[in-house]
């Protein structure tokens, strides 16, 4: 064990089974690098009495000849927008500091039942709002990559910015995210790992803090694809309590990460060329279609014509969605309150206190687009072209596997950027977001490094419920990467 | 369309969110960056074309009619911020 991170939860598991290491042994050493590293402040809360009671259980069944599979004994982080039963849930919101739920989200529970061991609650944006991990009420999280040669301390991406840096950083194996416009995809690939977002209704939405319903989806990150597939596999499923959950079986996702990419067919979306995208970004890309040709796939140019109106669709639906979601926060069922004279005044202190800029900005805009008078002209205008862009999704897999494009349009940047306008931040999200409001599958995974030794994700998307699909294309694509490059040790961890 | 001052403080009450009197100038500048940007979908031609209402279309499974939860007052209650016996309390509602 003598750095963490060459853990993955194939290789876990492996161990495990042949007895190699144990749950409680896996566990303490990745406590001992939780507490080790909390520089990067990628948790909210620790939880090591829950990790150590679930490691000697799964250890026990072990023994006893009752594994229950891949993920049993497998120390995770579990981001803090899934509600857990007994253990604070904050959503990274000051409005839900002290919030501590009866209950347990299916997800975590999933992951729970499947013999996970939970490190603690890991840090994100508020309310899952953002794409740097900067606007969480208990601060930023710090991405464990460095640019060569500088000091900056760079952003891990976000929403899911303390998921990404816990496993990048070696404190975890695998993590849990939710990605609602890329908050999975995007932190994947400021930090050289995988991301992947599953066909809305995959896993359940019950349980996990809602910012956009029909956006939000769970998914998993992890070091390897195989990994993404392992622990899909243990978190999705139909659920009786999100009525959106998918009543369908899940397919084998392990098995279709051992298929090539012999004969995919591999679409590139011609609108996924920006003016001004960085040169590294565009070579990778290139790069990326060259891999899959050189594995006997075929490169279809392919186009997407609305694509360039998926960001503001994005940011009317989102914020109309939220709006309507965080008015559950009225300070009086649960979460802060801070008392008023009248009912009125408690409501708009609690939440004028309780919210920090970036969930008041969107919450305005979503109440605005929403309001008497406007709602024909924003909100049904942007679920009419919504569904003009599902519409183009559906035409160009009716030709092609997957598509391939960059994950992000730019790596990591340093903390203080892009803060003074929103529009910039939200521009992250750009090749990301088309998916989300499609619906779709999609996965980042590392592609390589740009001149100052920062990782750059590339994504793949696919149909509705073609995640096996997929696993495959993502499989060949990490192969013919070969990614293997880390950021420097985070400082007080021993490798 | 351009959000005042005036807009943007009724939005806020609309959303129950008080802003302080200094920040509702500098918000309004956010805001209307914001929805300007997003007024460039009223280029799209959208004649005919059904709102999205499903994302994945899919057939609703119906659950038996039957009650499966309850009587747990104390802990629906238990991150309750102000409560009396076995209900929240608020602040006076009826003048």
């Amino acid at each position: 064990m003598s750095d963490l991170r060459d853990w993955t939860i194939a290789s876990a598991a492996d161990a495990l089974v042949k007895g190699d290491v144990s749950s409680v042994e896996l566990t303490d050493a990745f406590i001992t690098a939780m507490e080790a590293g909390r520089t990067l402040n990628a948790f909210i809360t620790e939880t090591p009495e829950i990790a150590r009671d679930r490691a000697t259980k799964s250890d026990a069944r072990r023994k006893a000849g009752e594994a229950r599979g891949p993920m049993d004994g497998v120390p995770i982080g579990m981001k803090d927008l899934f509600c857990t039963e007994g253990t604070r849930t904050t959503a990274g919101s000051h409005i839900l500091e002290n919030f501590v739920p009866a209950y347990e989200s299916t997800v975590s529970g999933n992951l729970r039942d499947a013999g996970a061991v939970m490190l603690g609650k890991t840090n994100l944006d508020e309310f899952a709002m953002g794409s740097a991990n900067i606007t969480s009420y208990f601060g930023s999280v710090k991405n464990p990559w460095t640019p060569k040669g500088a000091n900056a301390n760079l952003v891990p991406g976000g929403s899911s910015g303390g998921s990404v840096a816990a496993i990048s950083g070696g404190l975890v194996i695998a993590a849990t995210g939710t990605d609602t416009g890329g908050s999975i995809r995007q932190p994947a690939s400021f930090t050289g790992l995988v991301g992947m977002k599953p066909t809305y209704g995959r896993c359940s939405r019950w349980g996990v803090v809602a910012f956009a319903s029909s956006l939000d989806q769970p998914g998993p990150l992890t070091r390897t694809v195989e990994d993404a597939a392992i622990m899909l596999q243990a978190m999705a499923g139909h659920d009786p309590k999100d009525s959106t959950s998918l009543p369908m079986a899940l397919p084998d996702f392990r098995a279709a990460c051992t298929r090539d990419a012999k004969g995919l067919r591999v679409g590139i979306p011609k609108e996924y060329t920006l003016d001004g995208m960085p040169a590294d970004i565009q070579k990778l890309w290139d790069q990326g279609a060259q891999w899959f040709r050189d594995m006997g796939a075929e490169i279809v140019e392919v186009s997407l014509p609305h694509t360039k109106y998926a960001l503001p669709t994005y940011y009317i639906v989102a914020p109309a969605e939220a709006s309507s979601n965080l008015a559950r926060y009225d300070g009086v069922r649960y979460g802060l309150r801070v008392p008023g004279s009248s009912l009125d005044e408690m409501y708009e202190l609690t939440r004028g206190e309780g919210f920090g800029t970036e969930v008041q900005r969107r919450v305005l805009i979503g109440t605005y687009v929403l309001s008497a008078g406007y709602y024909d002209a924003y909100y049904v205008k942007a679920q009419q072209v919504r569904t003009l862009i599902a519409e183009d999704f559906r035409k160009v897999f009716a030709d092609v596997d997957v598509l391939l494009t960059p994950t992000a349009p730019s790596a990591a940047f340093a903390e203080g950027e892009k803060m003074d306008d929103p529009i910039a931040m939200y521009l992250n999200d750009v090749f990301t977001v088309p998916a989300s409001l499609a619906g779709l599958p999609a996965i980042s995974v590392p592609g390589g490094l740009d001149a100052n030794g920062l990782p750059l994700g590339l994504q793949l998307i696919a149909g509705v419920c073609q995640e096996e699909t997929l696993f495959r294309a993502a499989s060949a694509l990490e192969a013919a990467a070969g990614f293997t490059a880390r950021p420097g040790p985070v400082a007080g961890t021993a490798l | 369309m351009s959000l005042s001052t005036d807009d943007v403080r009724k939005i806020a009450f609309l959303a129950r969110i008080r802003v302080p009197e200094e920040r509702l100038e500098p918000l309004a500048g956010e805001l209307n960056n914001i929805v300007g940007w997003v007024e460039q979908l009223a280029e799209v031609d959208t004649t005919g074309v059904q709102p999205m209402t499903s994302v994945v279309e899919t057939v609703t499974p119906m659950r038996a009619d039957v009650v499966n939860d309850g009587a747990i007052s104390d802990r629906v209650l238990a991150n309750a911020p102000d409560g009396e016996g076995a209900f929240y309390a608020v602040p006076k509602v009826v003048e």
